[in-house]
């Protein structure tokens, strides 16, 4: 009997040496006479115990992390005697499934991550893909555009924008026209890769969500525009692409049907701010990345001034589920305005980090306490940024906000891509506020002043401020540079860069030279 | 590494023409000359610049706009490791200090004996397993004084 034995491809557990690990498997079964076969999955997403192998048991998965090559062949060899059940071993984990960090998840995007072989058609399809297409090629276009809008999916790329109006825009500008689907896979915001997760491990999820968007609004050309920071994914894409042209999927008759879709997937080159859609449209067209003045919309004049709608990846990858459920199984989950679920992504000091996706409600403290077990260090959390580099600093005081776009707005934060990055209490909150206008500075692009000129004088201004020279004064600059640069600038770069600013002042004020904030009682 | 091609004009033109039954071409042709030559020859500009009916300035523009293209070729062995946020959480900077005291260069720049480049990036997507770094175009996680010192005794710094 061939025993099958999982170890994933994604690029967290290969740049934990996943591949290393994967020969070594394949080494030891030869020479145990084991009949293997080797799957290089996507990631489970408890990347704290990358490289993760798992062994099939019986029709369960069991799992085995953090694997050295030492202990895989060890663990490989006592196979041909052992069910993986059965086997003791000081990095056995039990069924995968049953790990509390995977098993309190509600995976509706990731439902297939890391179970299937990302490339695998069959595999998809076994697994309930394509269900969706079917579905949406069963019914009107303006009816699949109603079934998202219905959904409640708002634009997980970070500025939450309803996804089936976006869709409805396009959709009602005049056919005959070339009309574009653009996937932003940009992935600029730090601690997050849910993005990059997805497409490394189910890469057809997305191809799916962006044949049943090119249906819905008449669009016959999809672009990925994918950063260059992210090779794994661009192979498993590519890959991907290939079989469901191969199967038909892709092409001038999408399954069969009068739709015509293709794909094309294309690099970036490393600026952050071709994240912002505008920006990146401009280098689709191969121009500078600078951002557009709006209107007009890109649903209007987008692509080569055609009507392009352009989402983030786990907007176009939460579609597939949206069809083949029906919107109201999505819009079940939730809270307030923000239905569904969230691929949520803890990150930097954290004990157990990795993708968690739920529903939204689930509160911070939960995810960074409990679910992320706390730091990786051990000490105190003192702050978390959630959202990216644009995204405001909370302190534990604000544990309680639950995951919502509202929430985190009215505590003048930003759930964004829903990164959640944790620092100890070795963080130094000024460092951090300087390394926001840095970060800036480094990455304008340079069209309006309040950007471009204000994040080096806010660098600058930050710099005296650690130095500990005139802090009120300076701090009075720092206070009246973000108004600028909130106000005054035309993308969230620059607009939003005093989020993490400001929070880091208002929350953390005795790193900046200030006396320490006094909480009221009842916020501790 | 790899071995990269001396520049040529013909074999610039070769690549463009490659590419020019694409939509906006001036991206992946940008990425393709970078692979073959290891960086953007400033004579490529005007060939490419005519090549694709496009003035000098505006293919100049483009690539000085992004950092990923190069100007001058790179040290033989790239290393680029992540300052960005969750890195920092997990002590990235050290880890700089440390490559920077080794290689007697600033991050950013290349070694005197051509060996080394040795920059800044901004987030690889291995958030959870910070740091990280990418060498040669090898991802790297959970990057350690201990891994960094290894990588750095290869290129012989
Ligand atoms: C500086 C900047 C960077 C951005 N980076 C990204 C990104 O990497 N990925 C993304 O999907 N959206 C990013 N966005 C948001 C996009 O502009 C846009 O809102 C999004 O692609 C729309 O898709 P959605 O509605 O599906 O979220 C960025 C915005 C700004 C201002
Ligand atoms: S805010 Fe900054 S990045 Fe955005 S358009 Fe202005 S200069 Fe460009
Ligand atoms: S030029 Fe953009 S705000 Fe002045
Ligand atoms: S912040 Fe370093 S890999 Fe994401």
């Amino acid at each position: 009997m061939t025993i099958r034995i999982f170890i994933p491809r994604d690029a967290a557990a290969v740049a934990c040496g996943a591949d290393d690990i994967a020969r070594a498997i394949a080494a030891a079964a030869k020479k145990a006479k084991l009949k293997a076969d080797i799957v290089r999955n996507g990631s489970r997403g408890m990347l704290w115990l990358e490289p993760l192998m798992e062994v099939e048991d019986n029709g369960v998965r069991y799992a085995f992390g953090p694997m050295t090559e030492a202990d895989a062949s060890k663990i490989v060899a006592s196979l041909a005697k052992t069910p993986a059940s059965k086997i003791k071993h000081a990095l056995a984990l039990g069924p995968t499934e049953q790990i509390p960090f995977f098993k309190k998840q509600t995976r509706l995007t990731f439902a297939r991550c890391g179970i299937t072989d990302p490339v695998s058609l069959a595999d998809y399809k076994a697994h309930g893909g394509y269900k969706g297409l079917e579905r949406a090629l069963a019914i009107k276009p303006i009816e699949i555009v109603e079934e998202v809008t219905k959904s409640g999916l708002r634009g997980r790329g970070g500025a939450g924008f309803p996804t089936g109006i976006k869709w409805k825009t396009v959709h009602d500008t005049p056919m005959g026209q070339q009309k574009y689907i653009v996937c932003n896979a940009d992935e600029g915001d730090s601690g997050t890769f849910a993005d990059r997760m997805i497409m490394e491990g189910d890469p057809y999820v997305l191809v799916e969500g962006m044949t049943i968007a090119g249906i819905a609004v008449g669009a016959t050309k999809g672009y990925i525009y994918l950063r260059s920071e992210y090779p794994h994914a661009e192979i498993a894409l590519n890959e991907a692409i290939r079989n469901a042209r191969a199967a038909g999927l892709l092409g001038p008759k999408v399954a069969g049907s009068a739709h015509a879709f293709d794909l094309e997937v294309r690099m970036g080159a490393g600026a952050y701010v071709c994240g912002e859609e505008t920006s990146l449209l401009e280098s689709l067209e191969g121009k500078r990345g600078l951002v557009r003045a709006k209107p007009p919309l890109p649903a209007h004049k987008g692509l080569f001034g055609q009507p392009t709608v352009i989402n983030n990846v786990l907007s176009l990858a939460a579609v597939p589920y949206i069809l083949s459920e029906g919107a109201k199984a999505y819009y079940d989950y939730g809270m307030g305005r923000s239905r569904g679920t969230m691929p949520i992504q803890l990150a930097g000091n954290i004990k157990h980090g990795g993708l968690f996706e739920t529903a939204f409600g689930i509160s911070l403290g939960e995810l960074v306490d409990d679910i992320g077990g706390g730091t990786h260090s051990g000490r105190p959390v003192k702050a978390v940024q959630v959202g990216g580099p644009l995204g405001a600093y909370f302190p534990r005081s604000h544990f309680d906000t639950p995951f919502d776009y509202e929430a985190f707005a009215a505590r003048d934060g930003l759930i964004g891509h829903a990164g959640v990055v944790v620092f100890d209490d070795t963080a130094n909150m000024a460092k951090q506020a300087r390394f926001a206008f840095h970060f800036c500075a480094a990455e304008s692009c340079g069209k309006c002043t309040p950007c471009r000129i204000g994040a080096v004088r806010g660098r600058e201004t930050m710099d005296k401020i650690i130095a500990g020279q005139n802090t009120e004064a300076n701090l009075a600059v720092v206070e009246d540079l973000c108004n600028t640069m909130k106000f005054g600038s035309l993308c969230a770069l620059g607009g939003f860069t005093p989020y993490p600013v400001s929070s880091a002042l208002n929350h953390f004020p005795e790193d900046f030279g200030r006396p320490a904030q006094k909480l009221p009682a009842a916020a501790e | 590494m790899t071995a990269f091609e001396p520049w040529s004009e013909e074999r610039t033109s070769s690549i463009v023409a490659a590419h020019t039954h694409l939509e906006g071409p001036l991206m992946p042709i940008l990425h393709a000359i970078q692979e073959a030559f290891g960086f953007v020859p400033e004579a490529a500009i005007p060939v490419i610049a005519r090549d694709l009916n496009l003035s000098r300035a505006e293919v100049h523009g483009v690539v000085t706009f992004y950092h990923d293209f190069r100007r001058e070729p790179a040290g033989r062995k790239i290393i680029k490791v992540c300052r960005a946020e969750a890195c920092q959480s997990m002590g990235c900077e050290s880890l700089v200090k440390h490559a920077e005291d080794r290689l007697g260069i600033e991050c950013g720049g290349t070694t005197a004996d051509g060996r080394v480049t040795f920059e800044t990036i901004y987030c690889l997507g291995l958030c959870a397993t910070a740091p990280s770094a990418m060498v040669d175009g090898k991802i790297i996680g959970r990057l350690d004084t201990a891994k960094l010192d290894k990588i750095l005794s290869e290129t012989g710094a």
